[in-house]
């Protein structure tokens, strides 16, 4: 079996009498898409956010790369290799599409710490930058302001700015939202590829992209993992079927 | 619209021109309102680093500009008076050389925006506003009971302190070193914003939750900013008690906290030469109407009115007409 690259152990969140998160162990193997799905309201974000390191699970562990990172913020987890990309565009929208970019080469380099040299100067960053701005597809834009892209491009962005990290362990919170079939579609052959990389925990609600892409799939329900198991499994599955996808078994 | 590099250049020569010309038709007067607008203009672009790249509302900042001030009052009052400062084992003599004053006021804004930043900055919006309000308070009201330098009457320089090779007494020449503290301020401004850490910490004041997952502390970059900020405020707090060869609490008021913020607002937040031109109208506004009135603020609040609901760039983003931040 692959190495374990992310994993949770048992994690476990309640908001007063709410089990947002209710003894959820998932990993995620080298080479893999592992795929989150479940009906709005099953935990996911609050999942995400436990693993990210927003939030603090009551109890239970999240290892990255074989080391406890529970009580890291969130800025540790990134630089230990973890790359995530938010739901809803997270992008410095009055900045240029190269410096949202830069920004994560930036970072993946962690010395922000210059004050007097120019960032788009800077020759190393700027080749990182525009590398991954090139993997999405975004090289020609670069000069544009953030704002001026179409929701998108600001999708392909979010990628872009995940890819300078050169992260271990991607996660990735539903990148195909508000996507048209066109874009979804182009998003899917990317992330395709992009597993040999880094494996990608992908929450997604988009269920061609989920069946075509993912290797595993764990299913979400009231805080709980009620399924895990392959693409055929999860669709074979009687539980899922009745409490996800709404199919009468 | 007219390029950015344009107006920059455009204030500067007109704040210059204003003192040069004032000097030949001999209006010491007017060279004194230009070294005001110059000094308040320097306070305005620290904030502006706060403010316009960090996005931190300081409502306090007249603590670095009262702590410039204070530090330059009590070397220069132990210097006139002949006495050390004690402080415990330490017995230090007071000076009246400009240099060695802008150091100590440096080092003490910037030590006061450590602690301060360091206790404000776990909060945000309304309570960062209200936490550092309520530290200029509480400065402005130990410099009011603080009765060794003066309490509430304040404390007066008769001489104005000196710097090597410069008769400072000549208002045009305290007026040329006012200014090129303020373009020095201004290029480490510049260089600042366009460095990787200012396109950091402007992305910590748009996207905090980008800044983290890139591996970011937008806590440490925005500790960062704020210290530099209150520095160059503390500064502008030095030479603004040397221009009035007095220092009163009020240098720590809250007012003046609001009235950096509003210059700057008018100007162009987190634009380059916002600070100038939003001091440079202030000081004109004050002498012009206040003149007329002693209700000019009313006027000052008609035009901030107006450049916050149809110029949100401020004055320099309606010359240059260019997107920029805070837009």
């Amino acid at each position: 079996m692959s190495e374990t690259i992310l994993a949770t152990h048992n994690l476990m969140k309640s908001f007063g009498a709410l089990r947002a998160t209710d003894d959820v162990s998932i990993d995620l193997r080298a080479g893999e898409i592992h795929a989150l799905i479940g009906p709005n309201g099953a935990g996911k974000s609050t999942l995400i956010a436990q693993i990210s390191g927003g939030l603090r699970p009551d109890a239970g562990r999240v290892m990255l790369m074989g080391r406890d990172v529970t009580q890291d913020g969130t800025a540790t987890r990134a630089r230990a290799g973890l790359g995530r990309t938010f739901q809803i565009s997270a992008l410095a929208m009055e900045d240029s599409v190269l410096e949202n970019v830069l920004l994560g080469a930036l970072g993946a380099e962690g010395r922000p710490w210059r004050f007097w040299s120019r960032a788009t100067g800077d020759e190393d960053l700027r080749a990182r930058a525009m590398v991954a701005l090139e993997r999405v597809g975004l090289a020609g834009d670069h000069d544009k302001r953030t704002s001026e892209l179409s929701h998108g491009q600001r999708r392909q962005l979010e990628v872009a700015v995940a890819l300078t990290l050169r992260p271990r362990a991607f996660l990735m919170d539903e990148p195909m939202a508000g996507l048209g079939a066109g874009g979804s579609k182009r998003l899917t052959g990317f992330l395709d590829g992009l597993r040999d990389e880094a494996p990608i925990l992908l929450v997604e609600h988009d269920m061609d992209a989920v069946f075509a892409l993912a290797d595993r799939i764990s299913v979400l329900a009231s805080g709980r993992v009620i399924a895990s198991g392959t693409v055929a499994e999860i669709r074979a599955d009687r539980a899922v079927r009745t409490a996800y996808l709404g199919e009468e078994a | 619209m007219i390029p950015e590099r344009l107006v920059t250049l455009a204030v500067l020569a007109g704040l210059a021109g204003v003192a040069l010309w004032a000097l030949a038709v001999d209006q010491p007067f007017t060279i004194t309102l230009a070294t005001r607008a110059a000094i308040l203009a320097l306070a305005a672009v620290g904030l502006n680093i706060a403010l316009g790249i960090g996005g931190l509302v300081s409502l306090g900042h007249a603590v670095f500009f009262g702590l410039g001030g204070y530090a330059m009052g009590i070397l220069a009052y132990h210097a006139q008076t002949y006495t050390t400062l004690d402080l415990g084992p330490f017995s230090i003599a007071g000076s009246k050389s400009m240099p060695l004053i802008w150091l100590v006021a440096v080092v003490a804004s910037a030590l006061a925006a450590l602690l301060i930043g360091l206790l404000s900055l776990r909060t945000s919006g309304v309570y960062f506003i209200m936490i550092t309000l309520a530290f200029g308070q509480m400065f402005y009201y130990f410099a009011i009971s603080w009765s060794t330098y003066g309490g509430e009457d304040g404390l007066s320089v008769y001489v104005r302190n000196g710097f090597p090779g410069l008769n400072t007494l000549d208002p045009i020449q305290f007026f040329g070193l006012c200014f090129v503290l303020l373009c020095g301020a201004l290029l480490v401004f510049a260089r600042l914003r366009d460095a990787p850490f200012g396109l950091a910490l402007n992305a910590a004041r748009q996207v905090p939750a980008r800044v983290e997952t890139v591996g970011l502390s937008p806590l440490r970059l925005k500790l960062v900013a704020f210290v530099i900020s209150g520095a160059i405020t503390g500064l502008a707090g030095a030479l603004f008690a040397d221009l009035n060869r007095f220092v009163s609490p009020t240098m720590f008021s809250w007012q003046l906290s609001g009235e950096l913020i509003v210059l700057i607002v008018i100007g162009g937040v987190g634009r380059l030469m916002g600070p100038v031109i939003g001091a440079c109208l202030f000081v004109l506004l004050e002498h012009w109407l206040g003149a007329l009135t002693a209700f000019w603020h009313i006027w000052l609040g008609v035009i901030l009115l107006g450049i916050v609901l149809f110029a949100r760039g401020g004055i320099v983003g309606m010359l240059t007409g260019k997107a920029g931040p805070h837009v």
